[in-house]
């Protein structure tokens, strides 16, 4: 298969590249853009760490086809912050020890900026709900909620 | 520094994508590597053609078992497994070859094209299989049909114990197996380079010990070998040994003088398991009417899988560390590993404590409704002391298990809820211990378990190096807030460099829960060495005596007269001045005297015990079964909280985990096929499932631990599994005597009723199913099995 040209909208940075057709999202992102903030867990879309947004709604880019993302804004953690300052978001996760070995840490985030944008105080079932695609499997998810919780009441 | 709630200094890293773990490194001119893997649970291998793989455009090198024939194994005396097979194969998804190609497209199509002549042996599947079948041997090595290991220790007059008891319990338990299931998978990255040195990037638990054994199996000296532990995105145990792809990377990269890396899929992450082992229990214990322990007589059974792993531990630690919660005056212990065919298991959170703390703790709540106690109060009734030494000669010095059942019952009202609610309502309690690092290393040696280094530079910069492996346990912090703490600095100023053999020294890794207490130890010892450089440096400037100078947030200075000061950089500068380049290292090694001098005395001994103990608070669905947890408290004794905010998160964490292996998690097999491995199927809790989850940090303040801390990793999973049984038995009087508690086992529970018509009481076993070993019957199973899916896929 001969790869395609591709022009992607990824945190505000118009991005071309040569990828293969057949090759998601995840990988344009990690192999051709060098974002590699954004995880894979299962490529199957069962665990949700490679979770980004597109036009600020979180899909799981290792089912998604670059091809029909055409000119939409991708978000990805690395896009999260301003680049001078960090989101509330980060700083709260930090603050309460949100994230632990850090790997579904991006996906997490994205999802709960998505949530907090759409619902700016989010109850604890909303937030459960919310991020009920991503699986963690170091906090227990408490640091979690507690971290979206703080950062709500800062954004 | 310690005690605050401090962001951790890696936190910004993981929160901005900027963490690299392995997998997010991209070499120039890297090769992507595939493993193939054994269809077959136990077959010989007549021969692997490679012919038809290597001359498909775009693969560059395969290598085979036959390339990498050495022994290897994490235990260095029962080192049973290769790299990748060699003549013969033990489970289905067990590494045989390894491409590596241009891209990972094409090494994944190369795997198809590599042509594996299998010549099928009968598999075993079962323990009571294993015990029997003389006839088949998954080992040649094993004496005795397929038993790995025996052990049978026995302390004080069991037999006086028994006949002194008012009340004897004999029960049967069974704990299914499960894994880890971190989110990252296993992943390295190899580079040998034109220097003939090889780096491995990988995330590993276990540094030094990959290290050792890539020098053993790829012939290179290890003083050309450099590994490098990336952070790993959740191991939880699973990352603990030295893996297949790992040396497959390291080979091809040193063939092809290439980079390569290769990346496990999510399937191929539940094969490669290491998890915790499925283990059959009986245990009997003697009770005075007050309910003291006379005697307990602890028997398991463990279904190892193929390999060794670190199964001559965990058959030690069935049985090793009941004795140090409860006064136990006569004990026996007889632990039984056999292998199958199946992925080998090895050590999960809890490492071979979980299985038998079940066990025990069911069977107490069980002992203390005979005699009619209260079980919380009837635990504190049994407390082994603190400052003491177990019946089986561990020596025991801080212990805050009477506190933890105190808290809980403060938070909880425990005592006054249970059997007092409504049915299909419940609250249940246990115990638990755990150590703060094995009291040996895996090798035999006089080194020291944990080694640190501290430069301070002329800025006044820290740096540590550690040979700690950082697994989201938080140990880079660990290390950052005992330097910054011993220092007078804050963590934030501290450079941490961890993981890498050729930078830091050696660090035994991140297993038995031993980092905090051993490396902060080790780091510490560095520090204090620092410190008196530059408060003699201080006191001279100042002219002062050095027992008046204190050092903290940078300053050095007068304790009587604080003004009276100088900046943590000026007195690195005068100590640098004086002394020449300020460089300190620290280490540590266990005290001796610490365990007995038997056989098999190796396993149990530590430092310090963490103490822990939870409530869990139940609802069952009487109509579809459904267990639902409503509530886990958990109280654990950790020495001392160093970051507060951290000790809860493991707290929590182990709650997480043990909620899930009791609730429904399984590695279970059909024809030695994975029943469930994709994380649809195995179902780790969502956010949804989770319970609410409640930490307390109890403070013994250890003598030894640095700055008193102890161990909170893995000890506070072990009691919350036998709390959720107990709790579901307080809900609707039913034991259950195995995991998982499936809504299944619950309705068959609750619409059972035994030969006299009463219902049924208990779900669990009644002893080893003997007579499963017919010979024949796994073969019929398995072509049963294979029937079937062939059946499916024709219709299909």
């Amino acid at each position: 298969m001969s790869k395609q040209l591709l022009t992607l909208r990824v945190n505000g940075e118009p991005r071309t590249i040569a990828a293969d057709p057949h090759h998601t999202l995840l990988e344009v992102l990690r192999e051709e853009l060098g974002l590699t903030g954004t995880k894979h867990g299962c490529e199957l879309g069962e665990c949700g760490a490679c979770t980004v947004l597109v036009d600020g709604v979180p899909v799981l880019a290792c089912l998604t086809l670059p091809a029909l993302v055409g000119d939409a804004e991708v978000t990805t953690v690395e896009g999260l912050g301003t680049g001078e300052s960090l989101h509330p978001l980060q700083i709260a996760f930090a603050e309460e020890g949100a994230a632990q070995c850090g790997y579904c840490t991006p996906g997490m985030l994205m999802t709960a900026k998505a949530l907090l944008d759409a619902n700016p105080r989010p109850t604890r079932e909303e937030i459960a709900h919310a991020i009920s695609g991503n699986l963690c499997r170091c906090t227990g998810y408490t640091a979690i909620y507690e971290a979206i919780e703080k950062a709500a009441q800062r954004v | 520094m310690i005690g605050r709630r401090l962001p951790k200094v890696n936190s910004w890293a993981h929160l901005t994508g900027e963490a690299r773990y392995a997998d997010d490194l991209f070499l120039p001119r890297m090769l992507y590597g595939r493993v193939l893997r054994s269809t077959r649970p136990h077959a010989r291998i007549r021969r692997v053609d490679i012919k038809r793989a290597l001359a498909h455009p775009g693969v560059v090198a395969i290598v085979t078992g036959a390339d990498m024939p050495e022994k290897m194994g994490i235990m260095p005396s029962t080192q049973d497994e290769t790299a990748l097979a060699v003549d013969r194969v033990r489970y289905v998804g067990e590494p045989v070859a390894a491409v590596a190609a241009l891209d990972e497209d094409t090494a994944f199509d190369a795997l198809s094209l590599i042509d594996v002549d299998y010549e099928d042996l009968e598999p075993i599947f079962t323990i009571e299989e294993a015990l029997e079948r003389e006839d088949v041997k998954i080992h040649d090595e094993a004496k005795r049909a397929n038993v790995f290991k025996e052990v049978h220790l026995s302390f004080g007059d069991l037999e006086s114990g028994f006949a002194s008891a008012d009340h004897v319990r004999d029960d049967w338990f069974f704990f299914e197996g499960n894994t880890h299931a971190p989110i990252e998978s296993h992943s390295a990255v190899a580079s040998y380079g034109p220097d003939d040195k090889l780096t491995l990037w990988t995330a590993t638990q276990v540094p030094h010990y990959l290290h050792r054994e890539l020098e053993k199996v790829l012939g290179l000296p290890r003083s050309r070998i450099r590994v490098i532990a990336t952070p790993n995105g959740g191991a939880f145990g699973g990352k603990s040994d030295p893996f297949g792809h790992e040396f497959a990377a390291a080979l091809l990269s040193m063939r092809t003088r290439r980079p390569v890396k290769i990346t496990l899929d999510r399937e191929e992450v539940f094969y490669a398991h290491r998890g915790r082992h499925p283990v059959k229990m009986r245990i009997r214990t003697g009770v005075k009417r007050d309910g003291e322990i006379t005697a307990v007589h602890y028997q398991s059974w463990l279904d190892g899988g193929a390999y060794a792993s670190y199964g001559i531990a965990t058959t030690y630690y069935t049985g090793a560390l009941l004795t140090v919660t409860y006064r136990i005056p006569a004990y026996k212990f007889d632990g039984v590993r056999v292998y199958t065919n199946k992925p080998p298991c090895g050590p999960k959170r809890g490492h071979g404590t979980t299985q038998p703390r079940y066990g025990f703790e069911c069977q107490i709540d069980k002992i203390a409704e005979d005699l009619g106690l209260d079980p919380l109060e009837y635990r504190k009734s049994i407390l082994q002391p603190a400052n003491s030494r177990t019946v089986n000669d561990l020596r025991i010095t801080s212990m805050g298990l009477g506190e933890c059942l105190d808290a809980l019952q403060r938070a909880t009202r425990y005592s006054e809820r249970r059997g007092q609610q409504d049915r299909g309502k419940g609250i249940g309690l246990a115990g638990s211990a755990y150590i703060s690092g094995a009291g040996l290393p895996i090798y035999w040696n006089e080194m020291p378990h944990s080694g640190a280094e501290i430069r301070i530079d002329r800025g006044g910069g820290v740096t540590v190096m550690c040979g700690t492996s950082e697994i989201g346990q938080g140990s880079d912090n660990m290390l950052a807030s005992v330097a910054a703490e011993a220092l007078g600095v804050m963590p934030a100023d501290v450079h941490v460099v961890t993981g890498d053999t050729s930078l830091a020294p050696v660090d035994l890794g991140s297993y038995s829960s031993r980092v905090t207490f051993m490396a902060g130890n080790a780091v510490r010892d560095a520090a204090m060495k620092l410190r008196a450089l530059l408060v003699a440096a201080a006191a001279e400037k100042l002219e002062v005596p050095t027992d008046r100078l204190l050092s903290a947030y940078g300053r050095i200075y007068d304790r009587t007269d604080p003004e009276k000061f100088i900046g943590f950089a000026e007195a690195a500068v005068l100590a640098e001045s004086k002394h020449g380049t300020l460089v300190a290292a620290g280490s540590y090694k266990p005290p001796k005297g610490i365990g007995g001098s038997f056989k098999g005395a190796g396993v149990g001994p530590t430092p310090a015990y963490s103490y822990q103990a939870a409530v869990a608070e139940v609802t069952v669905d009487l109509e579809t079964g459904t267990v639902t947890v409503d509530k886990v408290t958990t109280a654990h004794d950790c020495g001392r909280a160093l970051n507060p905010a951290n000790v809860e998160g493991q707290v929590e964490g182990s709650a997480y985990m043990g909620y899930g292996e009791i609730i429904g998690e399984e590695q279970v097999f059909r024809g030695g096929l994975h029943k469930k491995p994709s994380l649809l199927d195995y179902k780790i809790p969502t956010s949804l499932d989770t319970p609410a989850l409640e930490a307390i940090v109890v403070e013994s303040v250890d003598a030894e631990g640095p700055f008193g801390a102890k161990e909170a990793g893995e000890g506070p999973l072990n009691p919350v599994i036998p709390a959720i049984a107990n709790a579901v038995y307080d809900a609707i009087g039913v034991r259950f005597d195995e995991t998982p508690i499936t809504p299944e086992k619950v309705l068959t529970a609750l619409g059972k009723r035994d030969r006299r018509g009463e219902p049924k009481l208990r779900i669990g076993p009644d002893g080893l199913d003997s007579g499963k070993g017919d010979p024949k019957r796994a073969l019929r199973r398995l072509s049963a099995s294979t029937d079937a899916r062939e059946r499916k896929r024709a219709v299909d």
